[in-house]
């Protein structure tokens, strides 16, 4: 299965969903197309609010960065945060706050523990640039990037509980190798979780 | 290529029946002067009512014959803009209590032969909208497409959606708040007091004695002015620039913003009634949804149905991106279609009134998704 249909399998018919940071609305889209969820994104970008606007996705502009106190405490079924948390000033309070927001929540991260990441830095000495990282270092919008191993240790001590995990490679897809071996095969990895 | 300037004229019509205000009172034989852009399509379904503000009037678009400015928010309406009206019917009314052709202060009270003066009764932003839901029967508008409008008119285009929810499709509140801050009270009653003090109100009964209080209103509109401009504006505009190239030692209009004021004001005065100027601070400061509600402005809002645009400006300091993220906050507890833009402009409050490329781009999707 692809990023998207993971989504879907884990959110119910009719939910109400979060995303926070949402882009051009793509997920809630679907989401809304096939599970006829209520949706809300919050994005910072003006273009891509437009484009949330103009397919009537409801989005609120908004930087995650300033605080999250505007939705109560567990008022959507599911929060969705996917590739975000890299580029927040405070991942650790982000996810605190995901998990406050939502019964259920869906973080999306970009491993830095990627083989090829990983071999990129080793071979070239200089940081990775790869499918899922493909910007220069200093242009990324991504600073505080993570393993698959650290996220799981900050779930721990924030007291999150992982609920389910998928693992992909930089195509998207799960495979053999990204669910036997994930800090080093897969280059996205996915968590339902709860607090 | 210059523009074509599209020449417009007013309608008026007397609704029908009585209106009762809130206030208690009851008006008869209200008048309402209104203009519309584009054309009505046949089930009635492209129709955008746009509600003005404090100062505003219905002369919101196009031109009149040899007038060589435009209505007040020409640039947001007309063909190929951000409220097209290649493709929807527009109509803006002057609100009761105007002074711009509607029944208002400054019209006759047909009981005493008199202008209405002090005697003209205290509006609200309800009543406000009632007599523009005569005027969608009127004009045979069962639904709006939308409702529209910045500063005090979003206040409308707010109260629209709970108070008539199903006669919208969507609102578009910009540059509102859901209520006044003790400092926008505060700013409102110092504009009052000017106006009060002025030797020539009479108590209101100025219009009967022939005789205007000028520069109580002048003040009151210059004191207005200054919160809707940002202190980034002011800056850029006017900076410490003198008129003349020394300083005179004297209390003449010295500085440029000074003269701006001034002229300004001047202006306002010579076309503005004083008791509708009244009025208006009164129907802000009165405006409190959620007062009927414990406070809980969620729940003042549980009857909307349409959706909301919310927009505003980063600069306005009278009302703030953060009176605008109230309504937002509520509506998003209420579970309301609800979405909202922050637009980076430099106007400060006036931002509403410019076509920021941003600001032009969401509005425009949002009336057409």
């Amino acid at each position: 299965m692809d990023t998207t249909e993971v989504i879907k399998n884990w959110i119910n018919k009719k939910s109400e969903v979060l995303d926070l940071g949402c882009g051009n609305g793509e997920i809630l889209k679907i989401l809304r197309n096939d599970l006829d969820v209520t949706a809300l994104g919050v994005e910072i970008d003006n273009h891509k609010i437009n484009e949330c606007i103009k397919s009537g996705i409801n989005v609120i502009q908004q930087n995650i960065d300033e605080g999250l106190t505007n939705f109560g405490n567990k008022s959507f079924d599911v929060v969705i945060m996917s590739q975000t948390i890299q580029v927040l000033k405070d991942p650790k309070k982000a996810l605190l706050e995901v998990t406050r927001i939502g019964n259920e929540s869906i973080v999306t991260i970009p491993n830095f523990g990627f083989w090829m990441t990983r071999t990129n830095l080793l071979l070239s000495g200089k940081m990775p640039v790869t499918g899922t990282l493909p910007k220069k270092w200093y242009e990324t919008d991504n600073i505080h990037l993570c393993t698959i191993k650290d996220f799981e240790n900050l779930c721990e001590e924030c007291s999150i509980n992982i609920i389910e995990k998928r693992f992909f490679n930089d195509r998207g897809h799960e495979s053999f190798l990204t669910n036997s071996v994930p800090n080093f095969f897969a280059a996205l990895a996915m968590y339902k979780i709860s607090k | 290529m210059s523009e074509i300037k599209t020449v417009v004229t007013p309608n008026s019509v007397i609704l029908d029946g009585e209106l009762n205000l809130e206030c208690g009172k009851t008006l008869t034989d209200i008048n309402l002067i209104y203009e519309t852009y584009g054309k009505l399509n046949q089930d009635a379904s492209n129709a955008i009512l746009i509600c003005h503000a404090l100062s505003g009037n219905h002369h919101a678009a196009g031109y009149y014959q040899g007038e060589k400015r435009p209505g007040w928010w020409d640039s947001l309406i007309g063909p190929d803009k951000a409220i097209d009206t290649n493709k929807f019917y527009v109509v803006c009314p002057n609100n009761i209590g105007g002074c711009h052709g509607s029944l208002g202060p400054s019209s006759i009270n047909k009981e005493t032969g008199k202008h209405f003066g002090p005697d003209f009764p205290i509006i609200t932003v309800k009543d406000w909208v009632r007599s523009q839901s005569r005027l969608s029967d009127y004009l045979g508008i069962k639904k709006w497409h939308a409702v529209i409008g910045g500063s005090l008119g979003g206040m409308q285009a707010l109260e629209w959606s709970y108070l008539f929810p199903k006669k919208l499709k969507k609102a578009v509140i910009i540059a509102a708040a859901s209520k006044l801050s003790a400092q926008n009270i505060a700013f409102n009653e110092v504009a009052r007091q000017a106006i009060l003090n002025d030797p020539n109100f009479l108590g209101g009964r100025y219009l009967d004695s022939g005789v205007n209080p000028k520069q109580g209103l002048k003040l009151a509109r210059m004191v207005g002015h200054i919160t809707y401009l940002s202190d980034e504006a002011m800056r850029s505009k006017f900076g410490r620039e003198l008129k003349e190239d020394k300083l005179n030692f004297g209390f003449d209009a010295e500085f440029e913003i000074e003269s701006y004021l001034r002229y300004q004001g001047d202006i306002f005065s010579e076309n503005f009634d004083a008791n509708t100027y009244l009025l208006m601070t009164k129907i802000l400061d009165y405006f409190d949804p959620a007062s009927e509600y414990e406070g809980n402005l969620a729940k003042a809002l549980d009857a909307v149905v349409s959706q909301l645009l919310v927009i505003s400006f980063t600069t306005d300091w009278r009302f703030s991106p953060e009176r605008s993220r109230e309504i937002v906050d509520a509506l998003i507890e209420a579970k309301k279609d609800v979405s909202y833009l922050e637009i980076n402009s430099p106007h400060g409050h006036d931002s509403f009134l410019f076509a920021d490329e941003q600001y032009v781009r969401g509005l425009a999707s949002f009336l057409e998704n």
